[in-house]
């Protein structure tokens, strides 16, 4: 196992797994992960989009060093500095909503602090505890935790997944602001094609187990400036060229 | 209103049976608080609650520090537990008056080796305590810590802590009953004052009044520690969840 991860230069992700196996209760080992190899500019956003279970979150685990036993390099933008929002918020249930995101960012400054609760629309909840906020308000939480770090690299794993319609997207609206004005290199993973055209710079489409990256796909227009039809010839244009593959 | 009428309950059965076991074997609750008057007077009750109070608190409290240390540990690392396991097993068989005696032998009569045998009786409780509350920690939650490179201070205080509290109270609460009954025993064996002591001298004379008063004195003193100090405490590491829906 050549696990390595290193410092890159000018917030540059490079992902290279060539290689990732699972081994199940039962002692059978299978693979997961079959070269996945991608690259991410500075401040570049970049979405993974597969069926659910290819392995997508087993991608970002790699990435976040969490899971080291692959085959590959992962040369990250991380100088320290990694923000990641989980499936699940993972907040501490004993800490209110103000203390969960300083225990992270002790040293924010509270202006930054404040801006970022605005946005998020934060403010009423900060000294809330976790028990006491709905998932959304919890996925809002942890996504201020993570940036409030200052990131260089911003892992998101389905940010938006169990949200009702009208509360994904607003948070989608939030989350295209937030990374719209922070030079922040972000990898977004997601089973939605919709959620990834309006935030992602590059697509990576993904294969059913064992995971392999079919088709990079670069948008054009800036994301501020993408219109609905835009948006909706796109992912049709996508979900034609993938039903073939899932 | 109902813990009232329970005490009064208690007292007056008390009185009654002191009535029919005669002064000699039972003294009257009345008799016993007038010991207890007499002897908080002379100065002489506040001096062995004194003693005996900071043997309590520092058995206890090396007990609890060190079986939160090996407990987490165990808890953590599979090698340490089945390192650990034989070794706690022993431990926790092993009748109190043997290992205070073994103290008593190998440290001599002093006040080292009486505390350490107390910490050493309550010690495999915290580590059983404590290890089925590592055990039980939040995966979830050490990823995010370390994700977000929370400094291990900090990650044991905030992280680590909340999630051991139930256990430490459950430990602590059993704990300080049962470190101040052991502390008894070890003054009576082989130390020359505390509660323990003037238990032992008081049996010698057959005086009963005088081991109900002192008995009775500390009980109310870790009664008053209880509410006083332990239950603000446990209100304070669980507010959290007072709140929940």
């Amino acid at each position: 196992m050549n696990d390595t991860h290193s410092v890159g230069e000018n917030g540059h992700l490079k992902v290279r797994i060539t290689h990732k196996a699972f081994t199940a209760a039962s002692g059978e080992r299978f693979d997961v992960l079959r070269d996945i190899c991608f690259d991410l500019g500075r401040s570049e956003v970049g979405a993974l989009v597969g069926p659910s279970g290819c392995g997508k979150t087993t991608i970002l685990r790699i990435i976040a060093g969490l899971d080291i036993d692959f085959s590959g390099t992962i040369t990250s933008p991380l100088s320290g500095r990694l923000g990641m929002v989980f499936q699940e918020p993972r907040l501490l249930p004993w800490r209110t909503v103000n203390d969960n995101v300083r225990l992270v960012a002790p040293s924010i400054a509270p202006e930054m602090l404040a801006s970022l609760f605005q946005v998020l629309d934060l403010e009423a909840h900060c000294l809330h505890y976790p028990s006491e906020l709905s998932v959304g308000l919890a996925r809002r939480v942890a996504l201020a935790r993570a940036l409030a770090i200052d990131p260089a690299l911003l892992l998101l794993d389905e940010p938006l997944v169990s949200l009702d319609d009208a509360l994904a997207e607003r948070l989608l609206a939030q989350l295209a602001t937030l990374i719209e004005t922070r030079p922040i290199t972000t990898l977004l993973v997601t089973h939605d094609l919709q959620e990834a055209v309006r935030l992602a710079d590059r697509i990576f489409l993904l294969s059913a187990r064992p995971a392999q990256i079919v088709a990079e796909i670069p948008l054009a227009t800036p994301r501020s400036t993408r219109s609905e039809q835009e948006i909706t010839k796109i992912v049709d244009e996508i979900s034609n060229r993938i039903s073939s593959h899932w | 209103m109902v813990r009232l009428i329970s005490l009064t309950l208690f007292l007056a059965i008390w009185w009654l049976a002191s009535l029919f076991a005669g002064p000699q074997m039972l003294p009257g609750p009345v008799k016993v608080l007038t010991a207890i008057a007499v002897q908080a007077q002379s100065g002489d009750l506040f001096f062995q609650l004194g003693v005996t109070l900071a043997r309590v608190l520092a058995a206890f409290t090396i007990a609890m520090i060190a079986g939160t240390a090996i407990g987490l540990l165990m808890g953590r690392v599979k090698i340490a537990d089945r390192i650990g396991d034989p070794w706690l097993i022993v431990l926790l068989n092993l009748p109190a008056l043997v290992i205070i005696v073994l103290a008593f032998i190998w440290g001599g009569l002093t006040e080292i080796a009486g505390v350490l045998a107390v910490a050493i009786n309550k010690l495999p409780n915290t580590v059983v305590a404590v290890r089925e509350g590592a055990r039980a920690l939040d995966t979830s939650l050490d990823e995010m810590a370390r994700v977000f490179a929370v400094p291990r201070g900090k990650f044991f205080w905030h992280v680590v802590l909340p999630q051991l509290a139930p256990y430490l109270v459950a430990a602590g609460r059993s704990g300080l009953s049962l470190v101040w009954k052991i502390v008894l025993i070890v003054e009576l064996l082989g130390r020359p004052n505390g509660i323990g002591f003037q238990i032992g001298v008081a049996f010698q004379l057959f005086d009963v009044t005088l081991i109900l008063a002192y008995a009775l004195a500390f009980v109310t003193v870790i009664l008053i520690i209880e509410t006083a100090v332990v239950q603000p405490i446990e209100r304070h590491a669980f507010r959290w969840r007072k709140r929940a829906p």
